[in-house]
């Protein structure tokens, strides 16, 4: 951790069995990101991107390969511990929202802290309140998912992810659904974030997208080929200030 | 996370599917209404045979011919019927805590007078036997002790006597004749009812037992020596005192185990008891297999439950429950539903036993303490029979089911 480096990956594999077909997702994934960090990972479709956010997230285990954590080994955690990871360290937004059906906003946001055991009820309600003030849903936090517009309901998925306050944040094509206008306004809350210490990692197809971010990786079968610093890194935040474009 | 999270939780997922939980509660609610109901016959049956028993008469005690049997042993083959009228005698005389001692001659006879015949038992009892079952007459007197000495042909009639042979009349003042011989109705009896084993204890004739032993010819026998205490709390030393007396009336050595019974109410109440008690137990255990069956839809709907559930469970997990979260989520919900059911259950039970009670007659009798049984089994069954489902979705894996259609 003294070196400043939060997430370290060497030989990460991920084999899926298909029958009796394997299909290789990622083939020896090796990855370093520093604390701090605003990364975006590029590929074609099927090329591993949401494999990988998986595991570094903690949802998913790899084949083979370490992954160290804050200088902790992830790979060989139990159940619990990834559980208990996933809610304290890591903010997951999900290609799809997923967010809980028939379920209010603020609730799906306070969601993480009912499962964190040292937050009282109410501190988690003022947190969903402010989380969701951030993303700009103040007045939507009684609204279900089904009566938001996509771009709502990814803003409502970003603010799940930040409620516990995480140290990194993975985004998995947090703008996959949105036009280019919400697209804009959602970089602009991510740059923001990253602006207060926060590392985050964020999947995208469009380089329009990964021109946010410091440093861009690109998965081509499952390894890295592409690994470099941005160049002409664009600011969202003036972007949205600049008014609609 | 915590418990009042967890009923609102399980409440909600159960709002949103009202007519499916009543359907899977319904199990639940005749489950434990059957239990109740069951339990409830029972117990009303066991507090009828103990109230009738308590009508046999205050600080009674009954004493028996036999040894009593143990381990099927029966002790001494001489020991049959060996209850005198001297036996009786020696008690009112040894005695010093019996207020009132009776033999107790049993006469079966043909009784003629006024309307026709009638067939009953002719009782030859001491005075004494009206204090000891505390049963006084409607009319008349009883006969005393001055008739008793004199061997007066003078008799007592039970209600249902006197109602068979004197529908009209007042039978006091009239002739009977027993077995032939002409007893003069000096009394009738107040109506007692039924006793614990339904026999009619009014169809009765009483009559001094010196007379009933002089003057009727055939046969008859001591079936019982009936004693009582001023109080209740002398009767343990009194039923002592009447075993010691007693083994020596019937010159019994150190030896020898009684040949004779000596027993009061408690024990008659908790013969009676025990056999309802089974009887209440065999009904409730008939009625939990309903509950079974209750339970086993539980785990059905949940089951089907954990499967439409499974993106939820993947989200939850996905933002940091464990599985013993998704565990507790899942029973609480079961056992929230087979509560629910079991509250509805003990509603309809306790409005079925008093709809028993009002249109068969069945004494039914719900104790505060059978609901709470009924409800702690319906809880049981909920977390019994939730536990596989909720295991099954505790066990999911995280990123499985998030991708789960
Ligand atoms: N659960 C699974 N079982 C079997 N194969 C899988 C599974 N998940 C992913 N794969 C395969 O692994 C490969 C990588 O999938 P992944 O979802 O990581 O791609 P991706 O880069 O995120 O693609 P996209 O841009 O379309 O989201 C694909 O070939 C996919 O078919
Ligand atoms: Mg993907």
């Amino acid at each position: 951790m003294t070196d400043g480096i939060v997430i370290r990956t060497s030989g990460l594999k991920r084999t899926y069995t298909v029958g009796a077909v394997e299909v290789r997702a990622l083939q020896g994934v090796d990855l370093t990101v520093r604390r701090g960090e605003m990364m975006a990972v590029m590929g074609a479709s099927g090329s591993g991107k949401s494999t990988l956010m998986n595991i570094l997230g903690g949802l998913d285990s790899p084949t083979a390969g370490t992954y160290e954590l804050d200088d902790v080994r992830i790979d060989r955690l139990d159940r619990d511990r990834l559980a208990e990871i996933r809610n304290r360290k890591i903010g997951f937004v999900f290609q799809g929202f997923n967010l809980l059906a028939r379920t209010s906003a603020l609730e799906n946001v306070e969601l993480p802290l009912l499962y964190a055991r040292d937050i009282r009820e109410r501190e988690a309600r003022a947190r969903a309140v402010e989380a969701l003030g951030l993303v700009g849903l103040a007045d939507r936090v009684d609204h279900q998912p089904n009566e938001l517009s996509g771009g709502q309901q990814q803003r409502v998925a970003i603010a799940r992810a930040l409620v516990t306050r995480p140290a990194i944040l993975l985004a998995d094509e947090p703008t996959g659904n949105l036009d280019s206008r919400t697209t804009v306004e959602v970089m602009a809350l991510l740059q923001q974030l990253h602006s207060s210490g926060m590392t985050i990692l964020i999947v995208t197809h469009e380089p329009d997208v990964a021109a946010y971010a410091q440093r861009i990786i690109e998965l081509r079968d499952g390894v890295i080929v592409r690994d470099e610093p941005m160049a002409a890194r664009r600011s969202a935040v003036s972007a949205a200030e600049g008014g609609p474009r | 996370m915590r418990a009042t999270t967890l009923v609102r939780l399980a409440a909600r997922s159960i709002r949103r599917n009202v007519m499916r939980t009543l359907l899977t509660m319904l199990g639940i609610i005749i489950g434990v209404a059957a239990v109740l109901v069951m339990v409830a016959v029972g117990e009303g049956a066991r507090s009828q045979i103990r109230h009738s028993i308590q009508n046999l008469g205050s600080n009674m005690i009954v004493i028996t011919p036999g040894a009593s049997q143990q381990g099927g042993v029966s002790h001494g083959a001489g020991s049959f019927n060996r209850l005198t009228v001297d036996d009786a005698t020696a008690l009112r005389r040894e005695s010093t805590l019996l207020a009132a001692v009776s033999p107790v001659i049993f006469a079966p006879a043909q009784i003629v007078g006024g309307t026709g015949n009638w067939r009953a038992v002719c009782y030859g009892v001491d005075a004494g036997y009206r204090e000891i079952r505390d049963w006084d007459v409607s009319s008349g007197r009883y006969f005393d002790a001055a008739d008793q000495r004199g061997m007066k042909k003078v008799c007592l009639l039970g209600a249902t006597v006197a109602k068979q042979l004197f529908p009209d009349a007042d039978p006091v003042g009239q002739t009977v004749r027993l077995r032939d011989v002409p007893f003069h109705v000096i009394g009738v009896l107040a109506a007692k009812g039924q006793n614990a084993q339904g026999a009619d204890q009014d169809d009765v004739v009483l009559a001094p037992y010196t007379t009933v032993r002089t003057r009727l010819a055939g046969r008859m026998f001591i079936a019982q020596i009936l004693a009582s205490t001023s109080s209740p709390g002398d009767l343990p030393a009194a039923q002592q005192e009447i075993a010691a007396i007693m083994r020596e009336a019937h010159g019994l050595a150190a030896w020898e185990a009684d040949d004779f019974q000596v027993r009061n109410q408690t024990d008659l109440a908790e013969t009676a008891s025990a056999t309802t008690e089974v009887m209440t137990m065999l009904l409730a255990a008939i009625a939990s297999i309903s509950l079974l069956v209750g339970g086993i839809g539980i785990m059905n709907i949940m089951l089907v439950s954990v499967t439409e559930r499974t993106r939820e469970i993947g989200i939850r997990m996905a933002v940091g429950a464990r599985g013993s979260d998704v565990l507790t989520q899942f029973l609480v919900e079961s056992t929230v539903l087979c509560l629910g059911g079991g509250v509805i259950g003990v509603g309809v039970g306790v409005a079925g036993a008093w709809i028993l009670g009002r249109t068969a007659g069945w004494a039914t009798v719900v104790q505060p303490q059978t609901m709470l049984l009924a409800l702690g089994f319906a809880a049981a069954v909920g977390i019994f029979f939730g536990y596989y489902p909720a295991r099954k979705a505790a066990a999911l894996d995280p990123i499985e089911a998030l991708r789960y259609e």
